[in-house]
C-alpha cells in the first residue's frame, strides 16, 4: 500500500480549474519534487493533501485512510507535516514552545488532567517536552531554544520551521519551496538537511522548489505540473530532457 | 521550602484580611472595595483569555457575568429567601454554606453554555465579525432578563442577602470575603495552570497564525470552545459573586458599558498576562475609588488615561510579560506545576 | 391599512439607523477601523443641531436671534453637519492619526474610539448636565392622509433625506476620483501615497461624509423625537453598527439594506409583540443572519491564502 495516493485530484475555484486530475503515488521513505511554473497549482496540491481545501472531484488517501471530509489538523495526525512558502511560525511564542504546541495532537490527557496536574498530565507534558529538546538539539537548534523566532534570520527560521514540522514526527513531509530567499550559503546548509533528516527519519519528502540544484540533488523523482495538468513524472535525467518540460519553462519558440 | 512562599503568603494575606474585616480592623467600605477588586481580576483574567491569549474582540464580557449573576442568585433566592415563585424557601439556612458554591458553580455553567452563542460563530468567522457577535449576544442577554417578569424583569432581583445571612448565622465571619478572594485565587490559579500548558500554549497559536496551528494538529475549534466557555464561565463566577456581595441586581449593570469596563483592564494590563490583568484589575479599582469624587468627571478622565495609554504605551503595564519574566527572581519564590 | 402605517414607520426609522450605518461602513471601508465613537458623534450632532436652533431661534431662556423657524431649519442643517464634521476630523486628526503614524495594530486605534465615545458622552453629561434637553419645533406639522395612512411631512423628509444621501455617496465613491482611492486605500494603505494620492487627505474626506452624515440624522432625530440625552446616541449607535455590520460593513449598500432591515424587524416586532421585546427579537435576528452568513448580507469572505 502507497503511503499517499492521490487519485484523479481536482480542484475548481469558480471557473477557475487550479488542479486538474492530478495522480500521484508516494512509497515510504521516497524523495520526490513538484516543480512547474508559477501559478501552476502546486501548493494547491498541498494544500489538498493536506486538507486545507477539499477536493472538487477525486480522492487522497494517507495509509489507505481516505482524507476527505478531514480538517487539516487530522489529516496531520495521520503523519503529513508540512512547511509553507512564506514562514508560518508563531512569532510570539519560543522555538521551544513552537516545537511544543505542534505536538498538540500527541498530548493526550484531557482539561481536567490540565488542571489537576495529573500524573497522566506530567508524564505527557514531560515527553513533549524530551521530545522537542531532543529534535532542537538534532537540528542543531539548541542555542536559540528560547528566542523568539522572529528574532532569527530567515535561514534559522527557515531550520525552525522544519523541526517544528518533524516534531509532529510525520511519515510525509511536505516542504513548499524550502530554499526560497535563502543565500547559496543557506542553500548548502538546507540541503545537507534535508538529507540528514531523510537519513535519519523514517519520512517520505515531498517538496515544491524552484532551485534546480536543490531538486537535483536531493530527489528521486521528479513531477512536473502546468496550469494545474501534469505534464511530465521521471527522473531527473528524463526531466531534464523532456521536451514538454522545456516548452513550459522556456516557451514554445521554435527556431 | 523557598518555592511555596508565594503560596504560603497568598493564603496567609486571605486568612489575614479576613481576620482583620472581622475585628473591624478594616471598615466595611474597605471590604467592599477588596471585594470588588476581586471580582474585577476574575473578570480580567478571564477576559484576557479570549480578548489578550486568543487575540479575539469579545465586547460582551458582562452578557456572560449577567447569566452567572442571574443563575446563582435565583437558585439561592429559591433555596433560601422567601420569594414570590415558589413561596417559601425550599431549604433551611443552615444549608446556605453548602449550597452557596454550589449555586456559584450553577451559574458558571450556565454562563459556559451561553459562551457557546459566541464560540461557535467563532470556527467560521473571526476579528471584526466576531466582535459585532458579542455585542450582539450582551445585548440579547440584557434583553431577555428585561422580558423575564418573573425575576423582574428591568426592575432587578433580589433576596441574595438571606443566603448571607444564612451562612452568618452558622459561624459569624465575613463569609463572601472569603468566598470572593476565594474564587479570585481559584480563577487566576486555573487560567495560569491552563495558559503553562501545551494544550493551552495553543490558545496563543491560533492568535499567532490560525492556519499554521490548525496544520501543526492543533484543534482549533476545540480550542476556541474552551477557551470561550472558560472564560464566559468564569465571567458568570464573577457574576454570582457579584450579586451576592451586593444582594441586589439589575439587568443594566451587565451592560456594555460594564463590557467596557473589563475591556478597559484588560488592554490597561497588558494582552496575554496573567500578572498584567491582575494588576490592571486592582489598579482600576483603585483608581474608581480615588476618582469617585469626579463624579461623572471619572468618566472624562478614566477614557482619556486609556487614550493616552494607548499613544505611549499601547502594550499595556506588562505588555504580554509575567511579573516573573520582568523579575526573573520571583521564581524562586513559587512553583506553578 | 394598519400595514402600511407600520411600513411607514419602519422605513423613518430604517432611515436614522442607515444614516447612521453609513458612517460606520464609510470609515470601515477606508480604514478597516471600527469607529466605536461613531454613535456619540450622532449624538453631539444632535446636540450641535439644539444649541443652533436655540441660538436662532429663541427659546428655552435664551434669546437668540429671533429668525423664523424655517429658515432656522435652513440655516441648522448645513451648520450642523459642518460642526459634526468637525468633531470626527477631531478624533481623527488628534486620536486616530498618531496612532496610524507609529503604525499602531489597528486593534489599538479601535480601542481609542471606543473611550472617545465615552469621553463625548460623560463629557456632555458632565457640562451640560442630565436634564434633558427639548427641541424646538422647525417645521410645522402637516399630516397627509391617503385612505387612512397618514403621513406627516417630517417622515417623508427623513425617509428621502435617507435615499438622497445613499444615493450622492454611492455616486462619489464609485464614480469620483476621491471615492476611488478611498475603494484603493481598502486594499492598500500602503501602495495609495506611492501612487501619488494623498492618504490623509482621503481619510480626513471619510471622516467629514461619515460625520455630516451622523449630524444630518442628529437633527432629523431630534426633530422626530424631540428630547436629547447624552446617552441616546449609544444604543441607536450600536444598533446602526450591527445593521451595517448584517448589511456587509464596507460596503454603502450593505449600510441602507441592513438599516432598513433593522427598521423593519423592530416595527415588526412591536407590531405583533409587545414592545419590550423589540430589542430581544432585532439583536436575536441579526445575531442569526450572522451565525448562517458572517460577513453579512453584502460583504465578501477574505480569503487566506498559503
Amino acid at each position: 500500500m502507497p503511503l499517499l495516493e492521490a487519485k484523479g485530484l481536482t480542484r475548481r475555484f469558480g471557473g477557475l480549474i487550479a488542479v486538474n486530475d492530478f495522480n500521484i503515488e508516494l512509497g515510504e521513505r521516497e524523495m520526490v519534487a513538484l516543480i512547474g511554473p508559477n501559478g501552476a497549482g502546486k501548493t494547491t496540491v498541498f494544500n489538498l493533501v493536506s486538507g486545507f481545501y477539499q477536493p472538487s472531484e477525486g480522492a487522497i488517501t494517507i495509509n489507505g485512510r481516505d482524507t476527505r471530509g478531514m480538517r487539516p489538523h487530522q489529516v496531520t495526525s495521520l503523519g503529513v507535516a508540512r512547511t509553507f512558502q512564506g514562514i508560518r511560525l508563531w512569532g510570539e511564542m519560543t522555538v521551544l514552545d513552537n516545537i511544543r504546541v505542534s505536538q498538540h495532537y500527541r498530548a493526550g490527557y484531557s482539561l481536567l488532567d490540565c488542571f489537576l496536574r495529573t500524573k497522566k498530565y506530567m508524564i505527557r507534558e514531560k515527553e513533549i517536552e524530551r521530545v522537542a529538546w531532543e529534535l532542537l538539539e538534532a537540528m542543531e537548534l539548541k542555542e536559540y531554544a528560547l528566542e523568539l523566532p522572529r528574532n532569527l534570520s530567515y535561514g534559522l527560521q527557515r531550520r525552525v520551521e522544519i523541526a517544528r514540522a518533524m516534531s509532529l514526527k510525520p511519515s510525509l513531509l511536505l516542504l513548499d519551496e524550502p530554499a526560497a530567499g535563502l543565500n547559496s550559503a543557506d542553500v548548502e546548509g538546507l540541503i545537507k538537511l534535508v538529507r540528514w533528516i531523510h537519513d535519519t527519519f523514517p519520512v517520505t519528502i515531498w517538496m515544491i522548489e524552484h532551485q534546480m540544484k536543490v531538486v537535483m540533488s536531493l530527489c528521486t523523482r521528479i513531477k512536473v505540473v502546468d496550469f494545474g495538468a501534469t505534464i511530465a513524472d521521471g527522473t531527473p535525467e528524463e526531466i531534464q530532457n523532456n521536451p514538454a518540460v522545456i516548452k513550459a519553462y522556456l516557451g514554445d519558440d521554435t527556431i | 521550602m523557598q518555592k511555596h512562599t508565594f503560596t504560603i503568603s497568598l493564603f496567609a494575606g486571605i486568612f489575614l484580611l479576613t481576620v482583620l474585616a472581622q475585628f473591624g480592623v478594616i471598615n466595611q467600605y474597605l471590604v467592599s472595595v477588596i471585594m470588588l477588586m476581586g471580582v474585577n481580576i476574575i473578570l480580567s483574567t478571564s477576559l484576557n483569555l479570549v480578548n489578550g491569549y486568543m487575540g479575539e474582540f469579545s465586547c460582551g464580557h458582562g452578557g456572560f457575568m449577567c447569566v452567572g449573576a442571574y443563575v446563582s442568585s435565583v437558585v439561592t433566592v429559591l433555596c433560601f429567601s422567601k420569594n414570590h415563585i415558589l413561596g417559601a424557601p425550599l431549604l433551611p439556612p443552615s444549608l446556605a454554606l453548602l449550597a452557596f458554591p454550589l449555586a456559584l458553580a450553577a451559574g458558571a455553567a450556565v454562563a459556559a453554555v451561553a459562551g457557546l452563542v459566541v464560540a461557535i460563530p467563532s470556527f467560521k468567522t473571526r476579528g471584526d465579525y466576531l466582535a459585532i457577535i458579542t455585542l450582539a449576544a450582551n445585548y440579547i442577554v440584557i434583553s431577555a432578563i428585561d422580558n423575564m417578569e418573573i425575576i423582574g424583569g428591568p426592575r432587578g432581583f433580589m433576596g441574595m442577602n438571606a443566603t448571607v445571612n444564612g451562612m452568618e448565622g452558622l459561624l459569624d465571619i465575613p463569609w463572601m470575603l472569603l468566598w470572593v478572594l476565594s474564587g479570585t485565587v481559584f480563577t487566576v490559579w486555573l487560567l495560569r495552570r491552563f495558559v503553562s500548558s501545551t494544550l493551552g500554549k495553543g490558545v496563543p497559536a491560533i492568535a499567532q497564525d490560525e492556519i499554521a496551528a490548525e496544520i501543526m494538529s492543533v484543534d482549533t475549534n476545540r480550542m476556541k470552545l474552551i477557551a470561550f466557555m472558560l472564560s464566559s464561565g468564569l465571567a458568570g463566577l464573577a457574576g454570582g459573586l457579584f450579586a451576592h456581595i451586593l444582594g441586589y441586581v439589575n439587568p443594566h449593570s451587565f451592560d456594555i458599558m460594564k463590557s467596557t469596563e473589563v475591556m478597559v483592564m484588560v488592554y490597561l494590563g497588558g494582552m496575554g498576562s496573567l500578572s498584567g490583568a491582575t494588576l490592571s484589575a486592582i489598579l482600576f479599582t483603585v483608581l474608581l475609588e480615588v476618582l469617585r469624587p469626579l463624579e461623572i468627571w471619572k468618566w472624562v478622565v478614566i477614557p482619556l488615561l486609556l487614550i493616552l495609554l494607548m499613544q505611549f504605551r499601547p502594550e499595556g503595564i506588562m505588555g504580554n510579560k509575567e511579573l516573573s519574566d520582568l523579575f526573573p527572581k520571583l521564581k524562586k519564590y513559587y512553583s506553578f506545576k | 391599512m394598519e400595514f402600511f402605517q407600520h411600513i411607514l414607520n419602519a422605513l423613518q426609522f430604517g432611515s436614522f439607523y442607515a444614516l447612521i450605518a453609513l458612517g460606520y461602513t464609510l470609515v470601515y471601508g477606508v480604514l478597516r477601523l471600527i469607529n466605536f465613537a461613531h454613535g456619540d458623534i450622532f449624538m453631539v450632532g444632535a446636540y450641535i443641531a439644539y444649541f443652533v436652533a436655540v441660538l436662532l431661534l429663541g427659546g428655552e431662556g435664551m434669546h437668540g436671534l429671533g429668525l423664523s423657524p424655517a429658515l432656522t431649519l435652513a440655516i441648522t442643517v448645513p451648520v450642523t453637519m459642518i460642526l459634526t464634521s468637525l468633531v470626527g476630523v477631531t478624533l481623527e486628526r488628534t486620536m486616530y492619526r498618531p496612532l496610524r503614524r507609529k503604525g499602531a495594530d489597528r486593534l489599538y486605534v479601535v480601542i481609542t474610539a471606543l473611550m472617545a465615545g465615552l469621553m463625548l458622552e460623560n463629557g456632555n453629561l458632565a457640562l451640560l448636565g442630565a436634564s434633558r434637553k427639548s427641541f424646538p419645533e422647525l417645521m410645522e406639522k402637516v399630516v397627509w392622509t391617503f385612505g387612512g395612512v397618514s403621513v406627516t411631512n417630517l417622515k417623508v423628509v427623513v425617509i428621502v433625506a435617507a435615499i438622497v444621501v445613499f444615493v450622492l455617496l454611492e455616486f462619489i465613491v464609485t464614480k469620483t476620483k476621491i471615492g476611488m482611492a478611498m475603494r484603493g486605500i481598502s486594499y492598500d494603505k500602503f501602495a495609495i501615497p506611492l501612487m501619488g494620492i494623498p492618504l490623509d487627505t482621503i481619510i480626513v474626506v471619510t471622516f467629514i461624509l461619515g460625520s455630516s452624515m451622523a449630524g444630518l440624522a442628529g437633527i432629523l432625530y431630534a426633530m422626530s423625537y424631540p428630547i436629547l440625552e447624552p446617552y441616546m446616541g449609544a444604543l441607536i449607535g450600536w444598533k446602526a453598527f450591527i445593521a451595517a455590520v448584517v448589511g456587509g460593513i464596507g460596503d454603502i449598500r450593505g449600510a441602507i439594506v441592513g438599516g432598513f432591515l433593522l427598521g423593519f424587524i423592530e416595527i415588526g416586532v412591536v407590531a405583533v409583540f409587545p414592545s419590550t421585546l423589540r430589542d430581544l427579537f432585532a439583536f436575536s435576528v441579526l445575531l442569526g443572519i450572522l451565525w448562517l452568513k458572517p460577513t453579512g448580507l453584502f460583504g465578501v469572505a477574505q480569503t487566506t491564502k498559503i
